[in-house]
């Protein structure tokens, strides 16, 4: 089974490396560009019946700093994301 | 008594040697050596000390594949045993990562990566690392590091605050730290983690290089209270 797993920083939380994109969009003349953030994809190919509680666990305990970072677990058409 | 001091070394840990020389310096003791992959600390520690670096390479996020490494489960336990902890530089990395200290570190503010020598500013001074110190004092340190911009939540900041758990600040917040700092202590105050590199400011060639052996003290509180207690 795959799993596609987006960790992506709390919004609030400043992305310095998000502005600096955003600069060198707006210095190569792409005007328009209002807010750039940056994140990271994680695939995975995991056993079938692999369950959603492991998968959070996953996250929770190591793929994502849940201190300044969301994630969210897409498996299929079903997407779950950080317990708010 | 001979102090008992452990420095671990992770695949990618660049400044275990100068922590051990630093803590061999200050206690006349040799530091014990611990590798990563080990899953007991030896016993009776003194002081355990995570060093700086750029463990398993900084993969997914600084300091997050050590905290789930053999040995940190056994710095956990030594830790709540009440064994003190000092993290360095990927060390606080670790810490928190860990979850042995609130927060996190991300990268600078200014994106860039800083070497020079910062000055900071004392906060706490009850605890075994900063007791020696004076309130507000400035101590000179050298700085090394990409990821160094603290965060922590607004409740977590109040709390540190409220509870004296800042050991130390910038003078001049060069990393986008949150309320500038630099260095945090656990609850208990056995455990501390800080950006700055005390192990780099020990020997007299560090006075004739940029003007200060500060580091020295902070090994000197630890090894002199505890060798008082």
């Amino acid at each position: 089974m795959q799993v596609r797993i987006l960790v992506r920083l709390k919004p609030g939380v400043l992305d310095p490396q998000g502005r600096a994109v955003h600069h060198a969009l707006d210095g190569l003349g792409f005007s328009g560009v209002e807010d750039v953030r940056i994140g990271r994809v994680i695939e995975m190919a995991v056993a079938d019946g692999t369950s959603e509680a492991d998968l959070r666990k996953m996250c929770d305990q190591l793929l994502a700093n849940t201190v300044i970072e969301d994630y969210t677990i897409e498996t299929g058409d079903k997407v779950v994301g950080t317990p708010q | 008594m001979s102090f008992r001091a452990a420095v671990v070394t992770f695949p990618g840990s660049n400044c275990d040697r100068d922590m051990a020389r630093a803590i061999e310096s200050v206690s006349g003791a040799p530091a014990l050596r611990v590798w990563h992959g080990d899953s007991a600390l030896p016993d009776n520690l003194d002081l355990i000390a995570l060093p700086g670096g750029f463990s398993y390479g900084d993969y997914l996020r600084a300091g997050a594949m050590a905290a789930n490494s053999p040995i940190l489960r056994a710095v956990k336990d030594e830790a709540s045993r009440g064994v003190p902890v000092l993290g360095v530089c990927n060390g606080f990395q670790i810490l928190t990562e860990s979850g042995l200290l609130p927060g996190a570190l991300m990268r600078n503010a200014g994106q860039h990566f800083i070497c020079r020598t910062a000055t900071i500013a004392v906060g706490n001074t009850s605890s075994l690392f900063t007791s020696g110190f004076k309130p507000g004092e400035h101590l000179r340190v050298p700085i090394a590091h990409h990821d160094g911009n603290y965060f922590a939540d607004d409740a977590t900041l109040d709390e540190l605050e409220g509870e004296d758990r800042i050991a130390f600040r910038y003078a001049d917040n060069h990393n986008g730290s949150r309320r500038s700092i630099a260095g945090i202590l656990s609850a208990d105050g056995r455990i501390l983690g800080m950006m700055p590199h005390p192990e780099r400011a020990i020997e007299p060639v560090a006075v004739a290089e940029m003007g200060s052996a500060d580091g020295r003290r902070l090994f000197e509180n630890v090894f002199d209270k505890l060798a008082l207690a």
